[in-house]
């Protein structure tokens, strides 16, 4: 019986979500940006999708990097359109949304920070969907506890913090955890939310986040490789969901290796069929020809995860769905907007086409 | 004591069996008394107006058909509002699944008037005739129908309303096809319109014993 209330606070937000969706590039806009020989080409290319209004007004020549901060802004703007719109009960799941920012920049900011960098520059590089008020103050970073009890106490993330307080100092090994840790408790949290809100959101958000933690868990694991991260920490970073808990994880937390990785991933269907083909050195581009790395093929695999959820009307899903699209229509671009500046078009075709 | 229970829950529950206890106890002392013979219905029935049991029917029908056509524009108009920002073209296509959610509420206002027109004033010193009290119940049961069947027409149609303005939006042909669906849920209305008239078609003007 969703359908008869789910329209009074989300219908316009719904009908909103779906015209991005629609802006999404296709497959043949694609094959005309890889055709490109320049990055003023591609930026002529560009002027036919939503990312226009943002590029005109960029002077050539036009670097990756500006590129991508101004799709990046294309992006924040129509989320926030979204935000502004937004009242209880859907504003909470767009919250929760950024909540995933907020801890990436909370943890950029810490090593920024340590490393003595401007605050000023941090700030810029911080991604602008996960600014909270207090976030400028995280630049006083001494440890967890100072700030935690200065600063994020406040925030929306102060209770992902219950199981990092323990971490003394702030090197380089401890930062990761601490980013890890905050990402498992945020992640369980927004599973729960979810189950609470009803189906269909329930169950198809459960899809994607249970993906989510899946490849968390494997690219924890594959990092951790040849680190001083002991079995037991390694094991405890893992997020308490997904297709692997517990079972292929406590086997994860034991392995050494790549072909044991895959030994396990193998053991499940969907992702069986992710593997056919991935070499042991897995990272974009690096084992030679068109072949997809491991991470590529999460995120195809995401992708459709992500457009099957446009099948179903009157649910929350579709605002993470095209979120997530986006995000990766941005990646695909400044890919191929890299392959053009460098002159290196035989791996020019390793973006995951949407639509 | 009730240490799962929040309080809202326990003074819920302290209610519902305060109520339940009550009627029990009335119950079993009409019935051990012997006056098992006062519980009783079909008298009552027949001491209450007739005049009540039209004008309830007359409401229900105006009343729940309104909501039903509203809901279905609000469920509908929100959709079309959403994808009509990006896509201008749905706007005006799509104000036909409005406009078969409106339909819903002419049926109810027209039945309600034709119901109404039966209502006159009784000037008999005897009472109402039976006559009467057919009238009263066919308009009440009447008027249930057409406003029930209404309101979930007018939610169906809205429904799939929203469902044509998406679908609209994203390719054109769509439209149509849907727009089929549509018309088999409006359907629904008119089966209430229909059955309104057949209940309350022998139904004559209140008039009272002769």
């Amino acid at each position: 019986m969703n359908e008869i209330y789910f329209n009074a606070d989300a219908g316009y937000l719904e009908g909103i979500v779906r015209g991005y969706r629609d802006g999404l590039i296709t497959a043949p806009q694609y094959l005309n940006l890889t055709q490109c020989e320049t990055m003023d080409d591609l930026k002529l290319q560009l002027a036919t999708t939503d990312y226009a209004s943002f590029l005109q007004n960029e002077p050539s020549p036009m670097s990756t990097s500006t590129l991508s901060a101004r799709c990046t802004d294309a992006l924040v703007a129509e989320f926030q359109y979204l935000q502004q719109n937004a009242a209880e009960p859907i504003s909470k799941f767009l919250d929760y949304i950024t909540y995933g920012y907020m801890i990436d920049n909370v943890v950029l900011l810490i090593t920024g920070t340590l490393h003595e960098r401007d605050t000023h520059d941090l700030l810029e590089k911080c991604h602008p969907l996960g600014f909270f008020d207090t976030m400028p103050a995280l630049c006083v970073a001494t440890t967890v506890q100072d700030l935690y009890s200065t600063v994020l106490v406040d925030s929306p993330l102060a209770g992902y913090f219950r199981e990092c307080l323990s971490a003394e100092d702030l090197n380089e090994l401890n930062i990761e955890i601490i980013r890890n840790t905050l990402h498992k408790a945020y992640l369980e949290d927004f599973y729960a939310y979810c189950q609470n809100l009803g189906e269909p959101t329930a169950s198809i958000m459960a899809d994607i986040i249970r993906l989510e933690a899946d490849r968390r868990t494997v690219n924890i694991t594959i990092n951790s490789f040849g680190t001083e991260l002991s079995k037991d920490d390694r094991a405890k970073l893992y997020p308490r969901l997904g297709n692997m808990y517990p079972e292929a994880q406590t086997r994860l937390a034991r392995v050494d290796d790549m072909d044991q990785v895959k030994a396990i991933l193998e053991q499940y269907g969907e992702y069986k069929a992710m593997l056919l083909g991935v070499s042991l050195n897995s990272t974009s581009g690096s084992s030679g020809g068109n072949e997809l790395s491991l991470e590529d093929r999460f995120f195809s695999k995401e992708v459709q995860l992500n457009k099957d959820s446009f099948e179903q009307q009157f649910h929350y899903g579709v605002f993470y769905s095209w979120l997530r699209l986006k995000e990766q229509e941005i990646r695909n671009i400044v890919w191929i907007a890299e392959c053009i500046s460098q002159q290196q078009k035989d791996k020019i075709n390793n973006y995951t086409s949407i639509y | 004591m009730g240490g799962a229970y929040s309080y809202s829950s326990y003074s819920r529950n302290l209610l519902g069996a305060t109520v339940a206890s009550v009627a029990v106890w009335a119950g079993l002392y009409l019935l051990l008394t012997g006056r098992g013979e006062r519980f009783n219905v079909g008298g009552y029935l027949l001491r209450l107006s007739p005049y009540m049991w039209a004008l309830y029917g007359i409401s229900f029908c105006i009343g729940l058909s309104v909501v039903g056509a509203a809901w279905g524009i609000f469920i509908a108009g929100s959709s079309i509002l959403g994808g009509a920002v990006r896509t201008p073209r749905i706007a005006t296509k799509n104000l036909i699944s409005i406009i078969f959610c409106e339909v819903v509420a002419i049926y109810g206002v027209i039945m309600a008037i034709v119901f109404s027109a039966k209502i006159q004033a009784v000037n008999s010193t005897m009472g109402f005739s039976r006559s009467d009290y057919y009238t009263g119940f066919s308009l009440f049961w009447g008027g249930l129908a057409v406003g029930l069947s209404n309101l979930i027409c007018g939610l169906a149609v809205g429904i799939t309303g929203s469902n044509a303005a998406v679908a609209d939006a994203h390719d054109q042909q769509l439209f149509v096809k849907i727009l089929v669906i549509e018309i088999f849920g409006s359907v629904i209305g008119l089966f209430g319109l229909i059955v309104g008239l057949l209940v309350t078609g022998k139904a004559e003007d209140f008039a009272g014993i002769i």
